[in-house]
Parts: C-alpha cells; sequence; structure tokens
C-alpha cells in the first residue's frame, strides 16, 4: 500500500542524506521526497511516499524513528489527511486555437498560467496525484514541453499537528 | 582561557575518564597528536594499522561496557578504519572514533587525504558528525559518547577539520546533553510485562532465548534470576554467551547453525519462546517459517526495529532488558503463581532426551590434533576463566562450543559482520583494560594473518596475550561448505605457503610455540600459561579435515541439523 510518511528533523547537513541512504540501503523504496524548513530554522520537514506491506512500513517507520536527527514522525495515510503537490507545466502554445484550448482546460484544473512567450505557456497547478495526472493526460502530449512536479506534502485533517 | 580544539579534544577525553586512546597518527591530526603529548592522563596506545586501533577499542569496550575510543587520520587512516567501525555497528558495540579532516575551505576540493568519511561510513555509524566550528567541538563530543552509549549501543564518528583544531575558544566540560530527537526508552510497558509472566506462568513448554543484549545491559544477574526462579531452559546465541552461566543445569548450549541438538530442537517445540535482547539473526533462525513453529513469543529489546523485522511476535516489549527482567521478577512475585510444574517436568524429559545425544561428541582418534580437544584442554588450564577473543572461522565455533563462558565480557568475537583479523587486536584492548587478567586468543591460519602486524604493538606495550592459532592449513569454514555443498570442489580454500609462526613470533620479539601432537595439547598450554609476563605465541597444527559440527545447512529449519 501507498504510505505517505511525514518527518520532523533537524535541520542539519546531511540529515536528508541520512533518509536518502537509509532507503537504498534497505532496499525500500521511494516515491517522491520533498523538504524544507518549517517556521522553525533548526527543524526540516519532510515528506516521503513509499509502498510496501504492512510490516515493511512498520520497518520503515521505525528505521527512520531510530536516525538521530528525527524528532518525530507521522504515516498520514493512517488518518484523514490532505496531500497536495505543486506542478509547473511548459506546453506549447503558438496558434490562436492552441492557446485557447489550452486557458480553457488550465481554467477547469483551477491552475494559473504564470509565464508566457509568443509559443508557449507555462501553468501552475496544485492539487492531488490524481488531478495533476489528469491534467497532462488532457493535455496532447505534443503538447508538453516540460513538466516539473515538487513531490507530495500533505498534513493531517482537524488539531492534530506534527510539532514538538 | 581559551583553548585550542586539539586541547579541548584531549581535556574533552580526560573529563569524560578515557583511560585509553588507540590510535594512528597523520598529517589531519598532528595538532591532536601534539595535545596528546602534552599530557598522560589519556594513555595513547600506537597500533600498527588503523583497522586494529578499531578491534583493540572494541575489545577494550565490550570487556568492561565502557566506551572504546579511537583517533586515526584523514583519508587512508579514516578508510582502514571502516570494517572496525563495521563490525563493532554490527555487534552494537559503544565507540567513538574520531578522525581528522582536510581544513574546512579544502573540504570537497580533493585535497590531500580528503575522502568523505561522513558519507563513508554513514551506514555503518549509529550516528556522525561533521565539526565545522570550534564552539561546538564539546558539546559535539559529549553528544557522540552520549549516543554511542545508550540505548542500543554503538559506533559514533566525529570527524574534525584540521583548522577547527587549531581555532580557539573557551573550553567548559559539558556534564550533561539533552537532545529532542533522541531518548531511548528504558522501562518497559508494565502491561506487556503482565501479559508477558502470565504467559510464562500458563506454558507447557517454554524456552528462553537470551542474546548480546543481556551481556550489553549488564542483565546476567536479573536474567539468572528470572530463569532459576521459573525453571525454563535457557539458550544464549553467540553473542550472547556468558550472560548465562554455560554450566548451569538449566542451559542448553548456543543455539542457532552451529548450536546443540538439545537447544535448537527446544526451538523447535517449545510453546512459549522467551527472547531477551536477542535479534532473531538469520544464523540463529535457519529457515524463519520453521522457527519456532508452535510458539507464542514474547520479545524484549531496546530497540523498536529489533522487534518484529524477522520473526512476527505476539508480545514486544520495548526497553532495557535489566529493568524489564527486574520488572517481571516483581510481577512474578506479585502473581503467587508458580510454572506448571507437571507440563515442566515432561518438558526437561524430553529436553534431556534431546541433550544424551551428546551432539558435540568429537573423535580422538587418529594421530593429528582435535581442534576442539585443544579449546576443551584450554578452558580446563584457565579452569574457564580467561577472556577468551575470537577471529571468525571454524576455531570460531568450537571456541563457543566449547569454552564454558560463566560469566558476561568473557567472551568476544565479531558475530554479526564476521570480520576476519578481529582476533588479535580484540585481544589487546582487552589486555589493556585488564591488565592483570589472563587473555586468551583464538585463530585460525588465515585470520591470524589478516592482522598480524599486532604483534609489534604486543611487543611495545608489553601485553602477555595467549595466542592461540588453529592451524588446519585451510580456510576451514568455508572449506567445509564446499565440502558439503560444492561436492568438495576445494576452490582457493588451501592456505599453502604458510609462514614459520614459530620464528614470526620471534622476530616480534615473542615466544614461538610449535604443538603437532595430541599428547604435548595440555603441556603446552601450561607450559604458555605458566609465562605470565610473556606473549606466546602457540601454533598447533590441527586435523585439516575436521568440521563443525551439528549444522543446520544454509535454508533449512533448525530441527534439521547435519550431525557427526
Ligand atoms: C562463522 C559464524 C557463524 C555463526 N554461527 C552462529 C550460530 O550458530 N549461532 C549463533 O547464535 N550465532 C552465530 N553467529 C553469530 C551471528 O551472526 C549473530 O552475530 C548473532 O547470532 C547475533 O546475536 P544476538 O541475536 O544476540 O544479537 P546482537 O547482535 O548481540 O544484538 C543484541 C540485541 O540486543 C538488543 N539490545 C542491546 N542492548 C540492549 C539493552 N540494554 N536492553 C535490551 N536490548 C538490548 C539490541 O537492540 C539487539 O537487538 C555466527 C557468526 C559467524 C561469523
Ligand atoms: C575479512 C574476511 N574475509 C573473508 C571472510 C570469509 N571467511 C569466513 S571464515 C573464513 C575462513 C577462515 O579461515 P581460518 O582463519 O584459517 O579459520 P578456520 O575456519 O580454518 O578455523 C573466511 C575466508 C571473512 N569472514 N572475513
Ligand atoms: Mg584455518
Amino acid at each position: 500500500m501507498r504510505h505517505i510518511i511525514s518527518i520532523l528533523m533537524e535541520n542539519e547537513a546531511g540529515a536528508l542524506s541520512r533518509v536518502a541512504g537509509l532507503f537504498s540501503a534497505r532496499g525500500y523504496n521511494i516515491e517522491s521526497l520533498s523538504v524544507a524548513p518549517t517556521e522553525d530554522p533548526s527543524l526540516s520537514r519532510l515528506t516521503l511516499v513509499t509502498r510496501g506491506s504492512d510490516q515493511i512500513i512498520e520497518q520503515i517507520t521505525k528505521q527512520l524513528n531510530k536516525l538521530i536527527d528525527v524528532v518525530k514522525l507521522l504515516d498520514l495515510t493512517e488518518g484523514p489527511h490532505v496531500e497536495r503537490e505543486l506542478m509547473l507545466i511548459k506546453v506549447k502554445a503558438s496558434t490562436g486555437t492552441q492557446r485557447e484550448e489550452i486557458k480553457r482546460l488550465c481554467d477547469i484544473f483551477r491552475g494559473h498560467i504564470i509565464d508566457v512567450t509568443d509559443k508557449s505557456y507555462t501553468i501552475e497547478l496544485t492539487g492531488n496525484v490524481a488531478k495533476l495526472d489528469a491534467f497532462i493526460e488532457t493535455l496532447k502530449k505534443e503538447e508538453i514541453l516540460e513538466t516539473v512536479r515538487s513531490g507530495i506534502t500533505g498534513i493531517a485533517r482537524g488539531d492534530k499537528a506534527l510539532h514538538i | 582561557m581559551e583553548l585550542t580544539g586539539a586541547d579541548i579534544i584531549v581535556r574533552f577525553l580526560q573529563d569524560e575518564g578515557v583511560d585509553h586512546l588507540f590510535g594512528y597518527p597523520g598529517g589531519a591530526v598532528l595538532h591532536i597528536y601534539d595535545a596528546i603529548y602534552k599530557q598522560d592522563k589519556v594513555k595513547h596506545i600506537l597500533v600498527r594499522h588503523e583497522q586494529a586501533a578499531t578491534h583493540a577499542a572494541d575489545g577494550y569496550a565490550r570487556s568492561t561496557g565502557k566506551p572504546g575510543v579511537v583517533l586515526v587520520t584523514s583519508g587512508p587512516g579514516a578508510t582502514n578504519a571502516v570494517t572496525g567501525i563495521a563490525t563493532a555497528y554490527m555487534d552494537s558495540v559503544p565507540m567513538v572514533v574520531i578522525t581528522g579532516q582536510v581544513p574546512t575551505p579544502l573540504i570537497g576540493n580533493d585535497a590531500f587525504q580528503e575522502v568523505d568519511t561522513v558519507g563513508i561510513t554513514r551506514p555503518c555509524v549509529k550516528h556522525n558528525f561533521l565539526v565545522k566550528d570550534v564552539k561546538d567541538l564539546a558539546e559535539t563530543l559529549k553528544k557522540a559518547f552520549y549516543i554511542a552509549t545508550t540505548g542500543r549501543p554503538g559506533p559514533v564518528l566525529v570527524d574534525i577539520p584540521k583548522d577547527v583544531t587549531a581555532d580557539r575558544t573557551k573550553y567548559i566540560y559539558p556534564k550533561k546533553v539533552e537532545m529532542r530527537s533522541y531518548n531511548p526508552v528504558v522501562k518497559g510497558h508494565s502491561g506487556q510485562i503482565k501479559k508477558a509472566v502470565t504467559m510464562m506462568l500458563n506454558a507447557k513448554r517454554p524456552m528462553i532465548y537470551t542474546g548480546g543484549g543481556i551481556i550489553l545491559a549488564d542483565a546476567a544477574k536479573p536474567l539468572a534470576d528470572l530463569a532459576h526462579q521459573l525453571g525454563f531452559p535457557v539458550t544464549n546465541t553467540s553473542m550472547g554467551l556468558g550472560g548465562f552461566p554455560a554450566t548451569d543445569k538449566q542451559f542448553l548450549g548456543m543455539l542457532g547453525m552451529h548450536g546443540t541438538v538439545e537447544a535448537n530442537m527446544a526451538i523447535s517445540h517449545c510453546d512459549l519462546l522467551i527472547a531477551i535482547g536477542a535479534r532473531f539473526d538469520d544464523r540463529v533462525t535457519g529457515k524463519i517459517e520453521k522457527f519456532a513453529p508452535s510458539a507464542r513469543i514474547i520479545h524484549v529489546d531496546i530497540d523498536p526495529a529489533s522487534i518484529s523485522k524477522n520473526v512476527t511476535v505476539d508480545v514486544p516489549i520495548v526497553g532495557d532488558v535489566n529493568s524489564v527482567l527486574k520488572a517481571m521478577i516483581a510481577q512474578l512475585k506479585e502473581s503467587g503463581r508458580k510454572p506448571d510444574g507437571e507440563a515442566l517436568a515432561k518438558w526437561w524429559e524430553q529436553i534431556e532426551e534431546w541433550r544424551a545425544k551428546e551432539c558435540l561428541k568429537y573423535s580422538t582418534k587418529g594421530k593429528l590434533i582435535k581442534p576442539q580437544y585443544v579449546i576443551e584442554t584450554l578452558y580446563k588450564v584457565t579452569r574457564g576463566d580467561a577472556f577468551v577473543t575470537s577471529d571468525v572461522g571454524q576455531h570460531q565455533m568450537w571456541a563457543a562450543q566449547f569454552y564454558k563462558f560463566d560469566k558476561p565480557r568473557r567472551w568476544v568475537n565479531s558475530g554479526g559482520l564476521g570480520t576476519m583479523g578481529f582476533g588479535l587486536p580484540a585481544a589487546m584492548g582487552v589486555q589493556f583494560a585488564h591488565p592483570k587478567a589472563t587473555v586468551v586468543s583464538i585463530n585460525g591460519d588465515g585470520g591470524v594473518q589478516m592482522n598480524i602486524q599486532e604483534l609489534a604493538t604486543c611487543m611495545q606495550y608489553g601485553l602477555p596475550l595467549k595466542i592461540i592459532c588453529l592451524n588446519n592449513g585451510f580456510l576451514g569454514m568455508v572449506r567445509q561448505w564446499q565440502e558439503f555443498f560444492y561436492d568438495e570442489r576445494y576452490s582457493q580454500v588451501h592456505v599453502e605457503a604458510q609462514p614459520d609462526f614459530v620464528k614470526l613470533a620471534e622476530a616480534y620479539g615473542h615466544v614461538g610455540m610449535q604443538i603437532e601432537k595430541p599428547e604435548d595439547v595440555e603441556k603446552a598450554l601450561k607450559e604458555a600459561f605458566a609465562m605470565k609476563d610473556r606473549l606466546v605465541f602457540m601454533n598447533f597444527l590441527t586435523d585439516p579435515g575436521e568440521n563443525v559440527f551439528p549444522m543446520v545447512p544454509a535454508g533449512a529449519g533448525l530441527d534439521e541439523m547435519i550431525l557427526i
């Protein structure tokens, strides 16, 4: 099953490679990973998506917890949560009809055009994985020039919060 | 007053109570060696290879419970130390390794003797640090000792660039550190402990399986108390030997690949398995599906990641075994109940039947020395009271099977990594920690040559080790596998050219002995041990065809042992 594991860790040099190293050394897979400092600059928040049986996920969370730099972690998929990913996508938009159609799709998906040239649009879109996938699916392959996705971040619903 | 980073390191080690530092100098640590020169509280031991520094520190740590401390230079100094760090990591040995690093402005420039030490060692340390500012130095060292010695112990590495050892700052010894991200659990969950004790009282065929955790936690006493109060059989992993007295009637010997029939059969038939400070290693379990198939399992371990890693358990208890065992004893008393005596008597009857097979019996026929006989005689001659280190191979298993350890911290061997070259340097560390004690190192003719240069270190410091080489002319353990599982295709296991070990020992200034006949074994050992202040290297020419039995073939269940 797919799990989203959210980690609060010391914002130290090398902390990220400890997490990445753990996954490669123990043969776990990382589907996506995103990391940035929190409101407290001494802490980083890392969100990673992985897959595995219950037994593997249990080992993953235990091994992550064992890393000295990890302060706390939460498997978001264990409870109600919100997940979001940011995508920047550059598409061909040279003819009038092309530009019209893409603008229309962008509005349907509630994206924003954030950069424009006479040959292309760059669109910003936020949502869950399915929505981003659907948007890509909707665009014709040949129109896409470049796709950049942030990897998933997430947060638990309700008052529950991962902090110290 | 402001001190240099180098002085801070040495002052810190003094304040931390470090009495021995095993190391080897070089460019990046010159300032530190200068600070060492100016004092005599921390005794520096100059080894002949950095791998030996780590193994010696390891032997020091295992035989005392105190952290072993190592100092090596950057680049090749650090990479040479890696095998010893990994060895300590696999066996959860508390160790602090200080490595020199190129000056901070040069880091990342492929500078002379630069390697990414933190990166290279990351997967084989409990934690590591790169100190970039002298102001962080003392606190980082304190954290290193704290992490290495608490929870599940392990090696911690501190990489210190040369400029940091020259920079100055105020030094105050940090008495305590607190880390929001590291708080090992000590006390076990009381509800789980209660549940476990109830299961013990209801068990018909219980079995206690303990490992290195008992030694690491200094919990031999509460283990013996609990086991005696319950009257349950006990087996140890090879890492756990000495955690329960080997001469105790309730002891069934080691379990696992080369475990005894009684231990392995009892595991295979028990209805309750009580695992304490052991990690269900594959050398112990054999085929997982066949491991304790009819048992409910209680597992006490300080590391949650050890629990349900290989074998799913019914009652996990995270905590320090010392504290948990005491809580179990208290709970047992409070229950006012006794275990099921009738069932236990029947269970013991069955166990005695297995024990009567005398699986460790070996043939003493022939003119060749049997390696098992050397160990048995060694046990006799040392009255079972020596510190014994071992290298890796057949001789290691015979030592584990035939030297009956009654006390913890007496048996020092590389279990998890299985590092050849460990036995001799580890014995040096043991002898430094226990200068008056009898320290024996049991080796094979292959592995003893992997750190043989340390005979010079032994001479320099007058270490009166007793080194036993069970010389079968083969990389015996590998030969055994080739005999059993590769139709006797002996590929690259015959060590054809060997040095004259007697002359070699003499060349280093020690006493060398060669023993070729069974009838000379006891006499030679007595003679060697009578030389109290000399290192004696005993080269026993042993039967090259001898194999370690019992043996559970790879992938088989514990009840499918090959017997002699
Ligand atoms: C050639 C060869 C053959 C071998 N054959 C065998 C064999 O036949 N049988 C055998 O048993 N081994 C054998 N070994 C050794 C084997 O590889 C493992 O090293 C060993 O079985 C592991 O022992 P252990 O389970 O006690 O774990 P250890 O590595 O000693 O781990 C200790 C466990 O205790 C826990 N712990 C530590 N401190 C505490 C504490 N304070 N409180 C609670 N828990 C704590 C740790 O978290 C860990 O889980 C062999 C090795 C070699 C090289
Ligand atoms: C550094 C290292 N290299 C290789 C091995 C694989 N290995 C395990 S036992 C063994 C043979 C050891 O031979 P010897 O030291 O003569 O001991 P014996 O088995 O003959 O008692 C080998 C090569 C190892 N454990 N460690
Ligand atoms: Mg040999």
